[in-house]
């Protein structure tokens, strides 16, 4: 017996009648939508853990007007649905600019909707962080000749990452399920497949079975970031 | 107080903080191999002066040069200061020892040495790594180059401190307090690291409490009360002999 037949024989048993489609078929969908969604993940973390470093630096930068604006940002992004948020960046070129976008537009949306709007919690953390460290670091680097730059990268940002982890975590797990949003811009991530099967063959089993991958897979984040933890563990302050 | 070619000259600085004048015309000058304590009550101004002179504050008024090198200048109008060129050229002329010693917690105590020296200086990592080996083992740190600060003792952690400034060849180091967050036992060694830098004729400017240090290791004393000069001259005339009722006091201990 080969894998697939195994797992046919198990969907029969849970009572999926032949005429319906077989659950290796289920899992293959679902599995193309857990690849969708594992890239939001990704390209959403790599996009959004340097911008919201550079959001955080704004919004404490003495230059007022820009200190201003990433606070409104920084306002919006967590004042408003990131649905609504991602729904505007899908149609409001549109809308607004008259602008046909291609059908990969709605992958573009999705993107730049997640990177933004997460890059915002991001940015309050890292502020947080930042905020932390105290003065004296910032004079020893000084005194020693670091220019800020450095300071920022060599002295307080490995410092601020021990720091913020715990917070970052929370936000970081949040994102796993957070990528089922991208099923109101038509993207086939993991959700709209569940959705779509559940749909059609009328069935809880699709959504019982995305449930448990969206659970192994923050389960995975979860030792990721012990992982991390336990290697930054070596010194305290 | 008018010799050639003082290290440090410091000329009539003046700081306040909003309404409080912290340091009113301050003037002081710092001679090569020479050893100034900086004594005087809490509140006095001393860390203020400290920072002024290692440009962490900037002075309203008054000039600060190292050596041949302007920091800033007044012509009466207040302190007007240098270039960044100019400021990043004086800071390679100091260094600064903090009280609660200031390490980067997330660097081996290699690291905390080599760091700067690397990335600031461009030194080569060779000759960094055993520059910092061979001040740890004069620090009495042998052995301990890959243990991390919070591995450390405070009187530990302030001796890697005290290299760590060492290792940028500061022409002279200036101390705040480098004892007072550290018990009795642990003060020792790092009053004796300080000790041994005076024999060798390191030039150094010391906010201390120990009075008994600073009469046995500073050449020249100040006491400072309320932002002024009070009182200055040789350690041991100061210490042992004070000309003025409120250095008198201080040392009396009816104050401080
Ligand atoms: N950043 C600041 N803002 C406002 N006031 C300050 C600041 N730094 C120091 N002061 C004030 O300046 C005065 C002198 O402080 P300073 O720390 O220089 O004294 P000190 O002689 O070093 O005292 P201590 O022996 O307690 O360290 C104090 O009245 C203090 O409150
Ligand atoms: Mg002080």
């Amino acid at each position: 017996m080969d894998g697939s037949s195994l797992i046919d024989s198990i969907g029969l048993f849970l009572g999926m009648s032949g005429d319906k489609m077989q659950l290796s078929t289920m899992l293959d969908l679902l599995g193309s939508g857990l690849l969708l969604t594992g890239q939001i993940f990704i390209v959403t973390l790599i996009g959004a853990l340097p911008l919201g470093v550079l959001i955080a630096l704004g919004r404490m930068s003495r230059f007022k007007p820009l200190a201003w604006l990433m606070r409104v940002y920084i306002s919006f992004m967590r004042g408003t649905p990131l649905m609504l948020q991602l729904m505007a960046l899908m149609f409001g070129p549109y809308y607004l600019f008259g602008m046909q976008m291609g059908t990969d537009w709605k992958y573009w949306a999705c993107d730049i909707g997640f990177i933004l709007n997460y890059a915002a919690y991001f940015a309050e953390i890292y502020r947080s962080g930042i905020q932390s460290i105290p003065r004296g670091q910032y004079e020893a680097a000084e005194v020693l000749g670091y220019s800020r730059g450095q300071t920022f990268m060599r002295i307080v940002l490995p410092q601020v990452i021990k720091r913020i982890l715990p917070a970052m975590g929370n936000e970081v797990i949040t994102l796993v399920k957070d990528t089922s949003l991208a099923f109101v811009l038509g993207v086939m991530e993991m959700f709209s497949q569940a959705k779509a099967i559940a749909a059609s063959q009328v069935s809880m089993l699709p959504y019982i079975i995305a449930a448990l991958i969206y659970w192994g897979f923050t389960i995975v984040v979860e030792f990721l970031l012990n992982r991390v933890e336990k290697k930054l563990d070596y010194y305290h302050d | 107080m008018t010799d050639a070619n003082p290290l440090v000259s410091l000329r009539h600085a003046r700081k306040s903080f909003g309404q409080t004048e912290v340091l009113k015309d301050i003037s002081l000058t710092v001679q090569p191999g020479e050893v100034l304590a900086i004594i005087g009550p809490s509140g006095g101004g001393k860390s203020t002066l400290l920072r002024c002179c290692t440009l962490l504050e900037t002075l309203d008024g008054g000039s600060l040069a190292f050596a041949d090198c302007p920091v800033c200048t007044d012509d009466g109008s207040g302190s007007v200061y240098g270039s960044k060129a100019d400021l990043v050229r004086a800071r390679r002329h100091f260094g600064l020892v903090f009280q609660n010693f200031n390490l980067f917690p997330h660097y081996t105590v290699l690291r905390n040495l080599i760091d700067a020296p690397i990335t600031v200086q461009k030194m080569p990592r060779e000759q960094a790594e055993a520059k910092a080996v061979a001040l740890l083992d004069k620090m009495g740190l042998a052995g301990r180059e890959s243990m991390v600060p919070c591995e450390l003792s405070g009187g530990q952690q302030q001796r890697v401190a005290i290299a760590r400034a060492l290792m940028l060849d500061p022409d002279v180091l200036f101390f705040d307090e480098p004892t007072s967050a550290l018990d009795p036992e642990l003060t020792k060694g790092v009053l004796k690291v300080i000790r041994d830098l005076a024999e060798e004729s390191m030039t150094m400017v010391i906010v201390t409490h120990e009075m008994r240090f600073a009469r046995d290791v500073a050449d020249h004393v100040i006491f400072m009360d309320g932002g002024v000069i009070v009182e200055e001259g040789p350690a041991a005339a100061v210490i042992d002999d004070p000309q003025h009722d409120r250095t008198r006091a201080f040392l009396r201990g009816d104050d401080a």
